[in-house]
């Protein structure tokens, strides 16, 4: 995915400025790494805090005396039970409840939320949430903005230095702090941590604030996976696909129960009808038993050789010091204790199935 | 006296009494990043020039090193297994990956030199 399309961040002057190693990704030339390197990157953000640009997703505000009734029929959800600031993780499901995008909707008014969406489906969702939008009385906006992620447990501490105020902010509460700016308390590494919408000129600022502090280092697209593949975080277009339901992602805590019992939205009857059958495969998460990682891609078998699954997302935990990974397996398998058999380059990789996450998330809930 | 080369791949071999000791080079090592995991060869393995040697593997990806002439491998270095980062921290000393005996000396001439593979990566 590289060529004359390929899309920059605003702010690249910044990162190439900073040292940074650029790749491709979801269409966008991203930072991959800075000059520390994935391993001290990972842990600088489990230690004090990273600070990321996530520019290359997509804000989309969703407004109007129908919007509940829109997000409600898009996604598994009851938008109109959410209090002004609740955010919530959800999707965008296809009429056989497959995972279109998943996201995470925030209330920020009687008639207004947040849809922030990944850049892989950012296109797609935006085709999607409009053409849906026709038959409600609501309106979908793309925001151009600048998006800043910063994470760890410092990050609380290194905004108010840079004079921003985050006190009452829980976890998966999102708020409208100035004039275009958009500002939950969520993130992508299991740490406590903010992203921020912003408009450009701002972010600058921000950024150079930020970056007076010592404990705040920029952090690349390369620790951003590790970090969310320990703390159990699913990766659209990996983990998570059209073709996967939320019931074999293990993600039906995300539905609420009334939700999935009558909701309306698109891709309920399918889930209901694999919810009453069972899911077929379940997404778990294993653990390699050596040094050598196994990576998504890989095919996982039971001790007698029989086809099990595949990884969907592998590589090293800097934090947890061996090599961790997530992937499906058929669900008689899906228990702890169970031997499996990862496939890589023709050797026979010895795996566990673990609990998910591998490192302790650490949000700030109350 | 051991003689040093280079290979387009980002590979270098040190080549002493028909025995190159092979690694890669301090650009590969910084393109590859930090890495977890060097699978290592087989003693007595025989290898035709392009065939995968070694695999390296970094936190996000695994990438083949190639036999950059015809050989035997003699020799893997096993402390790699220990700590893979060697290879990142001292790419043409201690962090070598393999030795071979060579089986076609002449090989050798297609190789670049230093000054020439300064020149190729820019």
């Amino acid at each position: 995915m590289t060529g004359e399309d390929t899309r920059h961040l605003p702010l690249e002057d910044l990162h190439q400025a900073a040292g940074a190693r650029f790749g491709a990704f979801a269409g966008w030339s991203m930072p991959l790494t800075y000059p520390p390197g994935v391993m001290k990157e990972h842990l600088h953000t489990r230690e004090h805090a990273g600070l990321f640009d996530i520019s290359h997703m997509k804000l989309f505000a969703v407004s109007g005396p129908g919007a509940a009734a829109l997000l409600n029929r898009a996604c598994p959800l009851d938008a109109g039970a959410l209090e002004a600031s609740q955010s919530k993780y959800t999707f965008f499901l296809n009429e056989a409840a497959g995972i279109i995008d998943d996201l995470i909707v925030t209330r920020l008014g009687d008639d207004r939320f947040m849809v922030v969406a990944n850049a892989g489906n950012a296109v797609e969702d935006e085709k999607h949430l409009r053409a849906l939008a026709a038959g409600f009385d609501a309106k979908v906006e793309p925001l151009d903005r600048v998006f800043l992620a910063i994470q760890g447990p410092d990050a609380w501490a290194a905004l108010a230095r840079a004079g921003i105020e985050t006190g009452s902010l829980l976890f998966m509460h999102g708020i409208e702090p100035r004039q275009n700016w958009f500002m939950s308390r969520s993130g992508y590494t299991g740490e406590d941590g903010f992203e921020i919408g912003l408009p450009e000129a701002d972010a600058r600022g921000l950024v150079a604030k930020l970056l007076e502090d010592e404990r705040v280092q920029w952090i690349g697209l390369a620790a951003r996976d590790s970090l969310r593949l320990e703390a159990g975080l699913c990766l659209h277009g990996q983990d998570l696909t059209p073709e996967i339901d939320p019931a074999s992602a293990g993600l039906m805590w995300a539905i609420p129960k009334e939700v999935r019992a009558a909701g309306h939205f698109i891709g309920a009857d399918a889930l209901r009808s694999i919810l009453d059958r069972g899911a077929p495969q379940k997404r778990v998460g294993l653990k390699p038993d050596s040094r050598q990682p196994v990576r998504a891609g890989a095919a996982l078998v039971d001790a007698d050789g029989n086809p099990a699954g595949h990884v969907t997302s592998g590589g090293f935990g800097p934090s947890t010091g061996h090599p961790v990974a997530m992937g499906y397996i058929n669900t008689a398998l899906a228990k702890p204790g169970t031997k499996l058999f990862a496939d890589v380059r023709g050797t026979k990789i010895p795996v566990d199935i673990a609990a998910l996450p591998f490192t302790p998330h650490r949000y700030r809930k109350g | 006296m051991a003689k040093t080369y280079f290979t387009e791949d980002h590979e270098w071999l040190r080549v002493e009494g028909g025995v190159a000791t092979v690694g890669i080079t301090d650009y590969a090592q910084e393109q590859l990043g930090d890495l977890v995991f060097v699978e290592l060869p087989e003693i007595g393995r025989k290898l035709a020039k392009g065939d995968t040697a070694v695999v390296v593997e970094s936190v996000k990806a695994a990438s083949d090193v190639y036999a950059p002439v015809d050989g035997e491998i003699t020799e893997a270095n096993g402390s790699l297994s220990a700590d893979p980062s060697l290879v990142n921290s001292a790419a043409t000393g201690d962090g070598w990956l393999w030795k071979m005996k060579l089986a076609n000396e002449s090989q050798l001439d297609s190789l670049l030199d230093e000054a020439a593979y300064k020149a190729h990566i820019g």
